[in-house]
C-alpha cells in the first residue's frame, strides 16, 4: 500500500503513578521472598491478587496470608511478538498456575525449555527481585 | 413475565459497511461517513430523523487521535443535535452501541436509533497496538509486569483446550482457511487470499501455539446500522425489516487468573443462553452465525459455547465441514474477524451489517448467500478475552 499524505499528531509520553498504598505488604514482601495473598476475616475468601476490599461480602477488613510455593500448572503460552515495552526482552512464557489454596496466579515460567513445559506439571512459585532491582513473582522448575 | 417480553418490537431497516483494510486514505469522520451514508439510503430516512445514536469505538486518544469520535463523527455525518454516547466493550463495543441504541427503541423513548462502529487502528506501529491491546485485560496484575499480549491471551485457552479435547494446531489452521476462503469472496473483506492449511502451520509463532495466520489482522473500518420501531416500520414501509428477535450479554473477570477454565469463555455461554431465551429459539433453529473468531481458537470455542455442539465437539464440527454453506450451521461466511478483518469497536455493528444482508438474501456475492430456511441469525461478539459478551438474534 501507499503511503497516504498524513500529519504527525503533537507527541505525547504517558506515565501513570499507580497507587499501591492498599497493597504495599505485597509488594515489600516480595522483597523478603514471600508471595502474600488476602484473606477476609468476615467470610473467609482467598484473593490472589491480594485486595484490600472483598467483592464476596463487601467487607475491608482483610489478613495477609502467606501462599504455599507448589503450583500445578493449568495453561500457557510462549510470547514470541512482544508489546513495546517488552522489546528489550528475550521471548518469554507466561503461565497460569494453581495452587493448593485453590486460588490461581498469572507469571512468568523459567528454567524450563518450552518443549518440556505442559498443562497438569508442577512448578514452584517464587518471589525475587529482578536486575533491575524491581520486585516480582515467577514459577520456577520445582527441586 | 419472560425475559425480555416487555421490549417493544424493533427492526433494523438499514446497514452500511465501509471497505476494512489499511484505510491510511481517511480520518476517522470520513470513514463513519463510509458506512453512515449507505446505511441511511438504505433506510430510506434523512440523518435528521435519527434521534439517538450510539458509536462503539475503543481506540479513541490511544490508537487514533479524536477522543470523543462520537461527536467528531456526529458532527461530520450531519447528526448532531441528536443523543450522543460511546460505548465501551473492548473488541464488542460495536454489540454495546447496538444493543444501547435497540433499547433506547425498544423502550419507547426514540423512534429511530442509529449504532455506528468506528475504529481506526492503523495510524500507529504494530508494537505499540501490541501494548495498548495488552493492557486490555487487568493492566496492573497481568500486563505491567508479564507483557500479555492480545494473542497470548488467546493462546492460554488455545493450550487448554488442545490438551483437553487433543485439538491441534491443524484444526485451528482449518478455521483460518475456511474464513479466508469465504472473505476472498468478499470486496470489503482486509484479507482476500485463499490460504492453505500449510501456509497457517508454516507461519512464524506470534504467541505459541497462536501463528501469525491463526490472528485476525490489524484493520480500519466502520459499519452502521438503522433501528426504527414497528411504528416507523409501517409508516416508512419498510419492505424487508429485519427484527431483532434477542439480545444478550455476561461478563467475565478481568484477571484471567480467576476464570473458572480455560476451555471455553463462560460469558458467551451465559449471554448466548439469554439471547436464546429471549427470542425463545434453540441453536437449531438457526440459519447462519458470526461469531468472534479474532483468533482461530476462538472460533471453535465459540461453536461450543454458543451450544452449536456439544463442548470438545468444536473441532469436529469444523473438520466435518458442518460450518460451511451446504453445512449445519455456516459460520462466518464474510470471512470473520480473522480475513474480512476486526477493527475493534466496529464489529459488533459489521456482524449485524452482514447477518441483515444474509436474511434479506442479499449478500451481494451469490456465491456466500446461505440458504434461508427459518430466517434467524446469530452474532456472537465478545469483548477482549471473555471480558464481554453480546449476542444478538436477528429473525425476518
Ligand atoms: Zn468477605
Amino acid at each position: 500500500m501507499a503511503t497516504m499524505p498524513s500529519i504527525k499528531s503533537r507527541e505525547i509520553k504517558i506515565v501513570q503513578d499507580i497507587p499501591i498504598s492498599k497493597t504495599l505488604q505485597f509488594w515489600e514482601s516480595l522483597k523478603q521472598g514471600k508471595v502474600l495473598a488476602t484473606k477476609c476475616k468476615r467470610c473467609g475468601k482467598l484473593y490472589f491478587p491480594p485486595v484490600a476490599d472483598c467483592s464476596e461480602c463487601l467487607a475491608s477488613d482483610m489478613e495477609w496470608v502467606e501462599l504455599s510455593d507448589e503450583a500445578t500448572i493449568e495453561t500457557f503460552t510462549h510470547v514470541v511478538v512482544r508489546p513495546t515495552t517488552f522489546q528489550p526482552e528475550k521471548p518469554y512464557t507466561v503461565a497460569i498456575g494453581r495452587l493448593k489454596e485453590g486460588v490461581r496466579v498469572l507469571a512468568w515460567l523459567t528454567g524450563f525449555k518450552l518443549s518440556e513445559v505442559k498443562v497438569g506439571m508442577k512448578a514452584k512459585l517464587v518471589a525475587k527481585i529482578t536486575p533491575e532491582g524491581k520486585p516480582i513473582y515467577e514459577f520456577i522448575r520445582p527441586e | 413475565m419472560q425475559y425480555g417480553d416487555v421490549m417493544k418490537k424493533v427492526a433494523i431497516i438499514g446497514v452500511g459497511c465501509s471497505k476494512f483494510g489499511v484505510r491510511n486514505d481517511v480520518n476517522v469522520a470520513e470513514l463513519a461517513f463510509e458506512a453512515f451514508k449507505p446505511s441511511v439510503e438504505d433506510a430510506g430516512i434523512t440523518p435528521k430523523e435519527i434521534e439517538f445514536v450510539a458509536v462503539g469505538s475503543t481506540g479513541a486518544g490511544a490508537w487514533y487521535e479524536e477522543l470523543l469520535p462520537a461527536v467528531v463523527s456526529a458532527e461530520y455525518c450531519g447528526l448532531t443535535g441528536a443523543g450522543l454516547i460511546r460505548c465501551e466493550a473492548a473488541c464488542a463495543s460495536g454489540s454495546a452501541a447496538f444493543s444501547t441504541a435497540y433499547w433506547a427503541v425498544a423502550s419507547g423513548q426514540v423512534e429511530i436509533a442509529a449504532a455506528l462502529g468506528i475504529e481506526k487502528m492503523r495510524e500507529i506501529d504494530t508494537p505499540t497496538m501490541m501494548e495498548w491491546i495488552g493492557r486490555a485485560g487487568y493492566y496492573l496484575w497481568e500486563f505491567h509486569n508479564f507483557g500479555l499480549t492480545f494473542p497470548a491471551y488467546y493462546a492460554l485457552y488455545a493450550t487448554a483446550h488442545m490438551a483437553k479435547y487433543g485439538t491441534t494446531e491443524e484444526d485451528l489452521a482449518l478455521v483460518a482457511v475456511k474464513n479466508h476462503k469465504y472473505a476472498s469472496m468478499n470486496p470489503i473483506a482486509h484479507l482476500q487470499n485463499r490460504i492453505i492449511v500449510d501456509d497457517v502451520l508454516s507461519s512464524m509463532v506470534i504467541a505459541a501455539p497462536l501463528k501469525l495466520f491463526d490472528c485476525c489482522p490489524v484493520s480500519d473500518g466502520a459499519a452502521s446500522v438503522i433501528l426504527a420501531s414497528e411504528d416507523k416500520v409501517k409508516e416508512l414501509k419498510v419492505d424487508t425489516p429485519v427484527w431483532v428477535a434477542g439480545v444478550g450479554f455476561a461478563s467475565g473477570t478481568a484477571n484471567m487468573s480467576k476464570r473458572l477454565d480455560y476451555v471455553g469463555l463462560e460469558a458467551s455461554v451465559q449471554a448466548s443462553q439469554k439471547a436464546y431465551k429471549m427470542a425463545k429459539i434453540t441453536p437449531d433453529q438457526l440459519d447462519v452465525a458470526v461469531v468472534h473468531d479474532c483468533f482461530t481458537i476462538a472460533e471453535i470455542m465459540a461453536y461450543e459455547d454458543i451450544g452449536l455442539c456439544e463442548k470438545g465437539e468444536g473441532a469436529k464440527l469444523l473438520r466435518e465441514g458442518q460450518t460451511e454453506i451446504g453445512g449445519k450451521i455456516p459460520v462466518n461466511v464474510d470471512g470473520g474477524l480473522k480475513a474480512k478483518g476486526h477493527p475493534i469497536g466496529t464489529t459488533g455493528c459489521a456482524m449485524i451489517y452482514e447477518l441483515t444482508k444474509q436474511l434479506r438474501e442479499e449478500a451481494i456475492e451469490k456465491s456466500r448467500q446461505v440458504p434461508m430456511k427459518n430466517y434467524i441469525a446469530l452474532a456472537h461478539n465478545v469483548g477482549g478475552t471473555g471480558h464481554y459478551c453480546y449476542v444478538t438474534i436477528l429473525r425476518r
